[in-house]
Protein backbone atom coordinates (compact mmCIF):
# COMPACT_ATOMS: atom_id res chain seq x y z
CA UNK A 1 0.00 0.00 0.00
CA UNK A 2 2.84 2.33 0.72
CA UNK A 3 4.56 1.19 -2.26
CA UNK A 4 1.01 2.09 -4.22
CA UNK A 5 1.18 6.13 -2.76
CA UNK A 6 4.43 6.23 -3.17
CA UNK A 7 4.48 5.52 -6.31
CA UNK A 8 1.61 7.28 -7.11
CA UNK A 9 3.09 10.50 -5.24
CA UNK A 10 5.73 10.25 -7.73
CA UNK A 11 4.05 10.19 -10.75
CA UNK A 12 2.17 12.88 -10.23
CA UNK A 13 5.15 15.23 -9.05
CA UNK A 14 6.86 14.18 -12.07
CA UNK A 15 3.69 15.64 -14.05
CA UNK A 16 3.67 19.12 -12.18
CA UNK A 17 7.66 18.71 -13.08
CA UNK A 18 6.99 17.80 -17.01
CA UNK A 19 4.09 20.46 -17.42
CA UNK A 20 5.68 23.47 -15.50
CA UNK A 21 8.67 23.10 -17.86
CA UNK A 22 10.94 22.42 -14.75
CA UNK A 23 12.79 19.66 -16.97
CA UNK A 24 13.99 22.26 -19.45
CA UNK A 25 17.36 23.49 -18.11
CA UNK A 26 16.92 26.59 -20.16
CA UNK A 27 13.67 28.09 -18.40
CA UNK A 28 15.51 27.10 -14.76
CA UNK A 29 18.66 29.23 -15.84
CA UNK A 30 16.26 31.57 -16.97
CA UNK A 31 14.59 32.06 -13.79
CA UNK A 32 17.91 32.23 -12.27
CA UNK A 33 19.56 34.72 -14.64
CA UNK A 34 18.16 38.06 -12.64
CA UNK A 35 20.76 40.18 -14.81
CA UNK A 36 19.60 38.67 -18.22
CA UNK A 37 16.51 37.97 -19.60
CA UNK A 38 14.70 36.89 -16.65
CA UNK A 39 11.96 34.36 -16.64
CA UNK A 40 9.40 34.22 -13.78
CA UNK A 41 7.73 31.00 -14.82
CA UNK A 42 9.46 29.29 -11.68
CA UNK A 43 8.35 31.54 -9.10
CA UNK A 44 4.77 30.47 -10.08
CA UNK A 45 5.26 26.60 -10.06
CA UNK A 46 6.87 26.95 -6.48
CA UNK A 47 3.97 29.23 -5.39
CA UNK A 48 1.75 26.73 -6.77
CA UNK A 49 3.71 23.97 -4.84
CA UNK A 50 3.78 25.81 -1.86
CA UNK A 51 0.20 26.70 -1.43
CA UNK A 52 -1.52 23.20 -1.01
CA UNK A 53 1.12 21.95 1.17
CA UNK A 54 1.14 24.50 3.10
CA UNK A 55 -2.77 23.17 4.05
CA UNK A 56 -1.59 19.86 3.85
CA UNK A 57 0.98 20.30 7.22
CA UNK A 58 -1.58 22.22 9.08
CA UNK A 59 -3.90 18.88 8.38
CA UNK A 60 -0.84 16.81 9.14
CA UNK A 61 0.43 18.42 12.34
CA UNK A 62 -3.19 18.58 14.02
CA UNK A 63 -3.83 14.78 12.89
CA UNK A 64 0.04 13.77 14.24
CA UNK A 65 -0.87 10.80 12.14
CA UNK A 66 -1.00 10.02 8.44
CA UNK A 67 -3.70 7.59 6.81
CA UNK A 68 -1.25 4.51 6.69
CA UNK A 69 -1.16 4.86 10.62
CA UNK A 70 2.41 6.05 10.25
CA UNK A 71 3.60 9.20 12.45
CA UNK A 72 3.95 13.05 10.61
CA UNK A 73 8.30 13.73 10.24
CA UNK A 74 8.85 15.57 14.13
CA UNK A 75 10.27 19.51 12.81
CA UNK A 76 13.79 19.79 13.23
CA UNK A 77 15.76 20.94 15.58
CA UNK A 78 16.04 24.81 13.87
CA UNK A 79 19.15 25.00 13.70
CA UNK A 80 21.36 26.87 11.26
CA UNK A 81 24.59 25.21 10.71
CA UNK A 82 27.12 25.27 8.53
CA UNK A 83 26.48 22.20 6.59
CA UNK A 84 22.87 23.78 5.77
CA UNK A 85 24.44 27.27 4.82
CA UNK A 86 27.60 25.67 2.61
CA UNK A 87 25.80 22.66 1.44
CA UNK A 88 22.85 24.66 0.03
CA UNK A 89 25.37 27.27 -1.07
CA UNK A 90 27.19 24.26 -3.02
CA UNK A 91 23.88 22.76 -4.39
CA UNK A 92 22.48 26.54 -5.74
CA UNK A 93 25.54 26.43 -7.68
CA UNK A 94 25.65 23.16 -9.41
CA UNK A 95 21.93 24.21 -10.17
CA UNK A 96 22.52 27.38 -11.82
CA UNK A 97 25.65 25.61 -13.82
CA UNK A 98 23.26 23.36 -16.05
CA UNK A 99 20.04 23.69 -14.39
CA UNK A 100 19.29 20.58 -13.00
CA UNK A 101 18.53 19.42 -9.74
CA UNK A 102 17.42 16.05 -8.62
CA UNK A 103 13.94 16.16 -8.96
CA UNK A 104 14.16 16.76 -12.31
CA UNK A 105 17.14 14.85 -13.24
CA UNK A 106 15.01 11.71 -12.55
CA UNK A 107 11.79 13.19 -13.89
CA UNK A 108 13.82 13.78 -17.12
CA UNK A 109 15.76 10.27 -17.14
CA UNK A 110 14.26 9.03 -20.56
CA UNK A 111 14.18 11.97 -22.59
CA UNK A 112 17.19 13.53 -21.30
CA UNK A 113 19.95 11.68 -23.29
CA UNK A 114 23.54 10.58 -22.03
CA UNK A 115 24.21 14.09 -20.75
CA UNK A 116 21.22 13.37 -18.01
CA UNK A 117 22.98 9.95 -17.07
CA UNK A 118 26.12 11.58 -16.07
CA UNK A 119 24.39 14.33 -14.17
CA UNK A 120 22.59 11.73 -12.49
CA UNK A 121 25.69 9.59 -11.71
CA UNK A 122 28.10 12.69 -10.62
CA UNK A 123 25.17 13.37 -8.68
CA UNK A 124 25.13 9.84 -6.93
CA UNK A 125 29.05 10.29 -6.81
CA UNK A 126 28.70 13.48 -4.65
CA UNK A 127 26.39 11.89 -2.27
CA UNK A 128 28.61 9.54 -1.39
CA UNK A 129 31.33 11.64 -0.93
CA UNK A 130 29.28 13.79 1.39
CA UNK A 131 29.50 12.08 4.69
CA UNK A 132 33.16 12.64 4.72
CA UNK A 133 33.38 15.74 3.87
CA UNK A 134 29.93 16.94 6.63
CA UNK A 135 32.69 15.08 9.00
CA UNK A 136 35.34 17.57 8.02
CA UNK A 137 33.27 20.39 8.21
CA UNK A 138 32.32 19.55 11.73
CA UNK A 139 36.11 18.88 12.85
CA UNK A 140 36.90 22.63 11.82
CA UNK A 141 34.95 24.52 14.57
CA UNK B 1 4.88 40.81 -22.21
CA UNK B 2 4.53 38.41 -24.98
CA UNK B 3 1.88 36.14 -25.00
CA UNK B 4 4.01 32.25 -24.97
CA UNK B 5 5.05 34.16 -21.45
CA UNK B 6 1.58 33.43 -20.28
CA UNK B 7 1.07 30.79 -21.22
CA UNK B 8 4.53 29.41 -19.53
CA UNK B 9 3.18 31.05 -16.15
CA UNK B 10 0.06 29.52 -16.35
CA UNK B 11 1.73 26.09 -16.75
CA UNK B 12 4.09 26.82 -14.44
CA UNK B 13 1.05 27.37 -11.88
CA UNK B 14 -0.78 24.01 -12.78
CA UNK B 15 2.39 21.77 -12.82
CA UNK B 16 3.51 23.73 -9.08
CA UNK B 17 -0.16 22.80 -7.69
CA UNK B 18 0.53 19.00 -9.43
CA UNK B 19 3.59 19.17 -7.38
CA UNK B 20 1.91 20.40 -4.09
CA UNK B 21 -0.79 18.02 -4.46
CA UNK B 22 2.10 14.96 -4.77
CA UNK B 23 3.81 16.50 -2.29
CA UNK B 24 0.56 16.59 0.14
CA UNK B 25 -0.32 13.12 -0.52
CA UNK B 26 3.10 11.98 0.03
CA UNK B 27 2.79 13.54 3.83
CA UNK B 28 -0.90 12.94 4.44
CA UNK B 29 -1.00 9.32 3.19
CA UNK B 30 2.61 7.98 3.66
CA UNK B 31 4.10 10.49 6.62
CA UNK B 32 6.53 11.24 4.63
CA UNK B 33 8.27 14.46 3.19
CA UNK B 34 8.38 14.44 -0.30
CA UNK B 35 11.88 15.46 -1.08
CA UNK B 36 13.34 14.19 -3.70
CA UNK B 37 17.33 14.49 -3.01
CA UNK B 38 17.02 12.64 0.16
CA UNK B 39 15.15 9.92 -1.14
CA UNK B 40 17.69 9.17 -3.37
CA UNK B 41 20.57 10.20 -1.11
CA UNK B 42 19.30 7.26 1.57
CA UNK B 43 19.25 4.53 -1.52
CA UNK B 44 22.92 5.62 -2.28
CA UNK B 45 24.49 5.96 1.34
CA UNK B 46 22.01 2.97 2.55
CA UNK B 47 20.33 5.36 5.59
CA UNK B 48 16.78 4.68 3.86
CA UNK B 49 17.20 0.81 3.63
CA UNK B 50 14.46 0.08 5.98
CA UNK B 51 12.21 1.70 3.41
CA UNK B 52 14.08 1.04 0.23
CA UNK B 53 11.27 -0.23 -1.52
CA UNK B 54 8.67 3.11 -0.92
CA UNK B 55 11.28 5.07 -1.97
CA UNK B 56 12.23 3.02 -5.15
CA UNK B 57 8.30 2.83 -6.24
CA UNK B 58 8.49 7.01 -5.58
CA UNK B 59 11.69 7.57 -7.59
CA UNK B 60 10.03 4.52 -10.75
CA UNK B 61 6.72 6.64 -10.46
CA UNK B 62 8.95 10.00 -10.93
CA UNK B 63 10.58 8.82 -14.02
CA UNK B 64 7.71 6.33 -15.89
CA UNK B 65 5.07 9.43 -15.71
CA UNK B 66 6.76 12.02 -17.74
CA UNK B 67 8.21 9.23 -19.78
CA UNK B 68 5.16 8.21 -20.94
CA UNK B 69 4.17 12.15 -21.68
CA UNK B 70 6.80 12.69 -23.20
CA UNK B 71 6.41 9.44 -25.71
CA UNK B 72 2.33 10.19 -25.95
CA UNK B 73 2.26 14.10 -25.54
CA UNK B 74 5.36 15.55 -26.26
CA UNK B 75 8.93 15.36 -26.22
CA UNK B 76 10.07 18.64 -24.08
CA UNK B 77 13.58 20.20 -25.59
CA UNK B 78 15.21 20.15 -22.14
CA UNK B 79 18.63 22.17 -23.57
CA UNK B 80 21.11 20.30 -21.47
CA UNK B 81 24.24 21.17 -21.75
CA UNK B 82 26.76 18.94 -23.88
CA UNK B 83 29.53 19.89 -21.61
CA UNK B 84 30.98 17.15 -19.85
CA UNK B 85 32.62 18.84 -16.94
CA UNK B 86 29.90 21.01 -16.52
CA UNK B 87 27.71 17.91 -16.03
CA UNK B 88 29.91 15.91 -13.99
CA UNK B 89 31.05 19.41 -11.87
CA UNK B 90 27.38 20.18 -11.25
CA UNK B 91 26.25 16.99 -10.32
CA UNK B 92 29.14 16.63 -7.82
CA UNK B 93 28.27 20.06 -6.29
CA UNK B 94 24.25 19.07 -6.33
CA UNK B 95 24.73 15.51 -4.80
CA UNK B 96 27.38 16.78 -2.15
CA UNK B 97 25.43 20.25 -1.38
CA UNK B 98 22.09 18.61 -0.95
CA UNK B 99 23.15 15.52 1.43
CA UNK B 100 25.10 18.61 3.52
CA UNK B 101 21.81 20.65 3.82
CA UNK B 102 19.99 17.65 3.57
CA UNK B 103 17.47 18.83 1.34
CA UNK B 104 16.78 20.86 -2.19
CA UNK B 105 14.31 22.24 -4.36
CA UNK B 106 11.73 20.31 -3.47
CA UNK B 107 12.23 19.23 0.43
CA UNK B 108 13.31 22.39 1.50
CA UNK B 109 12.00 24.78 -1.69
CA UNK B 110 8.47 23.09 -1.54
CA UNK B 111 7.94 20.97 2.19
CA UNK B 112 10.38 23.08 4.33
CA UNK B 113 8.81 26.39 3.13
CA UNK B 114 5.04 25.12 3.14
CA UNK B 115 6.19 24.27 7.09
CA UNK B 116 7.03 27.49 7.73
CA UNK B 117 10.35 25.97 8.42
CA UNK B 118 13.19 28.18 9.13
CA UNK B 119 15.69 25.47 8.03
CA UNK B 120 13.77 25.09 4.45
CA UNK B 121 13.70 29.10 4.32
CA UNK B 122 17.09 29.76 4.67
CA UNK B 123 18.63 26.57 2.67
CA UNK B 124 16.12 28.43 0.06
CA UNK B 125 17.77 31.90 0.30
CA UNK B 126 21.34 30.55 -0.03
CA UNK B 127 20.50 27.78 -2.91
CA UNK B 128 18.77 31.06 -4.90
CA UNK B 129 21.90 33.00 -4.31
CA UNK B 130 24.10 29.86 -5.59
CA UNK B 131 22.29 29.30 -8.64
CA UNK B 132 22.57 33.78 -9.68
CA UNK B 133 26.44 33.64 -8.73
CA UNK B 134 26.88 30.58 -10.88
CA UNK B 135 24.63 32.11 -13.82
CA UNK B 136 26.68 35.28 -13.54
CA UNK B 137 29.80 33.41 -14.02
CA UNK B 138 28.88 30.55 -16.34
CA UNK B 139 26.67 32.54 -18.21
CA UNK B 140 27.42 35.73 -18.55
CA UNK B 141 31.29 35.80 -17.30
CA UNK B 142 32.47 32.57 -19.00
CA UNK B 143 29.82 32.50 -21.29
CA UNK B 144 29.70 28.50 -21.67
CA UNK B 145 25.96 27.91 -20.48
Amino acid sequence: MRNIFAFIAGGIFGAGLFISGMVDTAKVIGWLDIFGEWDPTLAFVLGGAIIPTFFAWRIAERRQKALLDCPIPERPQPVIGRNLVIGSFMFGLGWGMIGLCPGPSIASITFNGLGGLIFIAAMVAGMLIAPAIRTRLEAVS
Amino acid sequence: MSITWQTDWTLGLIGGLLIGLAASLFLLVNGRIMGASGIIGGLVDGSGRHNAAERVSFLLGLAIVPGLMALLWYRPDTHLTKNLALLVGAGLLVGIGTRLANGCTSGHGVCGISRLSLRGIVATVFYLVGGGVSVIVFRHILGVV
